[in-house]
């Protein structure tokens, strides 16, 4: 027969295991499936330690605290899942400030019945896009719910950073004549999870762009400190962004659509269903609005990251006391770019 | 109405189905309403069905014809 | 993008542009009604107005399917999920639709009832395959464009030998909206709305071709124009509708050649009307009721038939009292003469079918074009 050894603890099925109200009571099974996932994942000091809490200092400056929550469905899509994105979503949210984010925070909302097997796969990912921005998670949180209470998973992800003395970041800033500056493609992300949406699969793989910002933007700020906005266009898309710069800074905008970079097989996709890629959602890209004098210098700091790589000056903010956002379309004429409405829905007509 | 648009069959599939390329994103879409389709053809496409084969002469034409607007008179 | 980008262009557009200012004539104006709603939404988007000179006017015709659906047929389709459990698969454009009680196709989706999205009448097909045990409903709308494919489902429904499947059918016609434009008092007797000539509808053609149109060419002597959905295509088509205006000409031209034929597709043709029989009248939001201008599933076909499967009853629902789109969509008032346009109706919250549909009147005047009552200048 064989000997079991008497320390033996049956490890947690990843294979086949799903998840239980057990896993949120706050039990043995629940301290398990921490220990044996998520701080194996995250892997630091602060989860080592074992509390309900993560003790650390900062170094001397402004604080920067964002906070986002990540309904995302499907929860795998080519190019990331939830978990990455959860991860990037709040750390740009942090850059956008132009602070250096520093920890992250995250709380888990499980739905009874969720395989195991997937959630090791997200929470991995989550730790690699973690490990890979230099920004680890230090505390968490996990909460069962009830099976049909929930989407498969919840992720909501809090970060702390700090901003570097004489950066002054903010979406009210811009003023008439300030040059507006985008990072790379629009609508990939939007276009890769609608096309994953039942029944409108395309053949063709479109992914998502999601990318944790903070290097590109330490590299901005270096390179021009007199940065007057940042932003990154998630939902309701550069459309939207744009509608809440003018709004807060009381300007009005002309951008180019001949200067706004969009992938061919997005434009594709975007015709067939009927979007505009103005008001498709973006995971890994940014606006900022800087003087006109810094604006070529930008720029180029922009295009040598390379989540810049295909970085471009798109427009600039105008006097208009109405605020509205205009666009000089390749066609030659002008339309205004509107705040979106609801969510864009695909259309046959 | 009834977003439509013109994309290349780039092969046919069993069924009357067909692939479609358009700007490079590839969709299987029904050939039924349309006879003698071959790939390399150009097709109107509507919720997910070719209503009608595009003719390439005709497009070069009419292309002509916006080009000639504006050739004939001397008015500023 | 071949065949839809070499038809953007912007510079030939600024040629043809200039050739309709040459050849208006500056003492008379031309009344031109687009039917169909993607070409409102095209001269929205490429802002084609700012390129026509002051006299040409466009009127934004019915040519919407989803603004000229009576709200009691939406009524009809949440009934059918939320009474009869059946699961109501639809294209996305009729979800935002205001009906009854505040709801609308997508409200009652939020409150439990299986309404699910499709890109294609083929996926519902697919999703009564996939639920035997389910009632599954298409709800079917649009003009003769997206009536083949709906014929040819309800065929591969009888040939799989399908029990759990049915189409709300709400298929509407463009020839019978169009002679109704032209009999209404306002423009026949009244000639309050002047409507001079047409641009006909791009992908409609396709399917029934040229040929159709020729009875208004003929008997209410006003020149027909058939033009592409792209922008230039638009274009080129006032400009060939200006000069028949200046000719005295009154005939049916074909602008878009490159997809549409005299006699259209005989293959769809055939199937609609193996399919589906004219109804002896359908109301239309804004439009009442119109003879000969829907259609319906014929008796062979019966089982597939929702309308007689769940015994449907219609019951006409008034629009809101303050509501125009009635008016809008015959031509005889723009948005801007309604009075809660953009106030109390917005896309946000739309009291009528034309701020719901991104190529309504409404909407797209809204969208793109209220801000040129408003005088905006780049400094």
């Amino acid at each position: 027969m064989t000997k079991v050894r008497s320390d033996y603890v049956r490890p947690v099925d990843f294979k086949h295991g799903r998840v239980d109200m057990t896993h949120g009571g706050g039990g043995r099974a629940m301290a398990q499936l921490i220990e044996e996932l998520f701080a194996r994942a995250f892997s630091n000091e602060w989860l080592a330690q074992g509390n309900d809490n993560a003790l650390f200092t900062v170094p001397a400056g402004r604080m920067v605290m964002a906070t986002d929550s990540h309904v995302v469905s499907p929860l795998e899509f080519p190019g990331g899942d939830i978990g990455c994105l959860a991860v990037h979503g709040t750390i740009n949210d942090v850059a956008m400030a132009g602070a250096r984010p520093l920890y992250l925070a995250a709380g888990f909302i499980l739905e009874e019945g969720f395989p195991l097997a997937t959630l090791k796969r997200i929470v991995e990912s989550m730790a690699a896009a973690s490990r890979e921005a230099g920004v680890p998670v230090i505390t968490g949180d996990t909460k069962v719910v009830e099976q049909g209470k929930g989407d498969g998973l919840f992720i909501t992800t809090t970060g702390l950073g700090v901003v570097p003395l004489g950066v002054e970041i903010s979406g009210d800033r811009a003023r008439a004549g300030d040059c507006i500056l985008l990072s790379g493609t629009i609508g990939d992300h939007g276009v890769a999870i609608m096309s994953l949406r039942e029944n409108l699969t395309f053949e063709t793989t479109i992914r998502s762009d999601t990318a944790a910002l903070h290097g590109l933007v330490a590299a901005m700020v270096e390179a021009v400190p007199t940065i007057r906005c940042l932003r990154d266009p998630t939902r309701g898309g550069l459309g939207t962004t744009l509608n809440e710069f003018a709004r807060q800074s009381g300007v009005g905008m002309l951008i180019h659509e001949s200067k706004i970079p969009v992938r061919a097989e997005v434009n594709a996709a975007c015709e067939f269903l009927g979007l505009d890629p103005l008001y498709v959602a973006n995971e890994g890209k940014l606006i900022a609005i800087c003087p006109p004098e810094d604006a070529d210098r930008l720029l180029a700091a922009m295009r040598a990251h390379p989540l810049g790589a295909e970085a471009a000056i798109i427009g600039e903010a105008v006097a208009d006391a109405h605020g509205f956002v205009q666009m000089e379309t390749s066609f030659g004429g002008r339309r205004v770019v509107d705040w979106l409405t609801g969510e864009q829905l695909p259309r046959i007509c | 109405m009834c977003l439509a648009l013109p994309a290349r069959v780039v092969e046919l599939l069993p069924a009357s189905e067909g692939t479609i390329d358009l700007g490079g994103v590839r969709k299987r879409i029904s050939l039924e309403l349309v006879t003698d389709v071959q790939p390399g053809d150009y097709v109107i496409v509507h919720v997910g069905y070719a209503l009608q084969k595009l003719d390439p002469a005709e497009a070069e034409r009419t292309l002509a014809l916006f080009a000639e607007s504006g050739l004939t008179d001397s008015t500023a | 993008m071949k065949y839809i980008e070499e038809f953007r262009d912007g510079e030939l557009a600024r040629r043809i542009a200039t050739r309709i200012r040459a050849e208006a004539h500056p003492e008379r104006s031309y009344n031109l009604m687009e039917f169909c709603g993607g070409h409102t939404h095209a001269i929205s988007r490429y802002g084609i107005k700012d390129l026509l000179p002051g006299n040409v006017n466009m009127i934004h015709g019915p040519g919407c399917p989803v603004c000229v659906l009576p709200i009691g047929r939406i009524d009809n389709a949440i009934e059918l999920a939320t009474h009869h459990s059946a699961i109501v698969c639809t294209y996305a454009d009729t979800m935002r639709v205001p009906a009854s009680n505040g709801l609308s196709l997508m409200k009652a989706k939020a409150r439990g009832a299986d309404i699910r999205m499709v890109y294609s009448a083929a996926d519902a097909l697919r999703i009564a395959q996939d639920n035997p045990t389910r009632e599954v409903v298409f709800f079917a709308i649009g003009f003769e464009t997206t009536t083949p494919p709906t014929a040819i489902i309800i065929r591969q429904a009888q040939a799989l030998g399908l029990t759990n499947f049915t189409v709300f059918c709400n298929h509407v016609l463009t020839p019978a909206a169009i002679t109704h434009i032209l009999e209404s008092p306002e423009v026949r007797e009244l000639g309050i709305v002047p409507i001079d000539g047409f641009i006909g509808p791009a992908h409609v053609s396709t399917v029934i071709g040229s040929q159709p149109y020729e009875y208004f060419a003929e008997e209410y002597q006003r020149p027909v124009v058939i033009a592409g959905f792209e922008p230039l295509d638009v274009m080129q088509a006032i400009l060939m509708l200006v000069r028949q205006l200046n000719d005295g000409r009154a005939e049916v031209e074909n602008e878009f050649t490159r997809a549409v034929t005299r006699e259209g597709n005989e293959k769809a043709k055939r199937l609609v009307a193996d399919v589906f029989e004219l109804r002896r009248s359908f109301e239309w939001r804004g439009l009442g009721e119109v003879p000969y201008s829907a259609l319906r599933i014929k008796g062979t076909y019966a089982a597939f038939d929702a309308e007689r499967r769940f015994g449907i009853a219609y019951r006409s629902v008034a629009d809101n009292k303050a509501c125009e789109c009635g008016a809008i969509l015959r031509g005889v008032k723009k948005p801007t003469d309604c009075k809660v346009f953009g106030t109390v109706c917005t896309p946000e919250n739309p009291i009528g079918s034309c701020m719901v549909s991104s190529e309504g009147a409404c909407a797209a005047h809204y969208t793109y074009g209220r801000f040129k009552d408003i005088e905006v200048r780049a400094a």
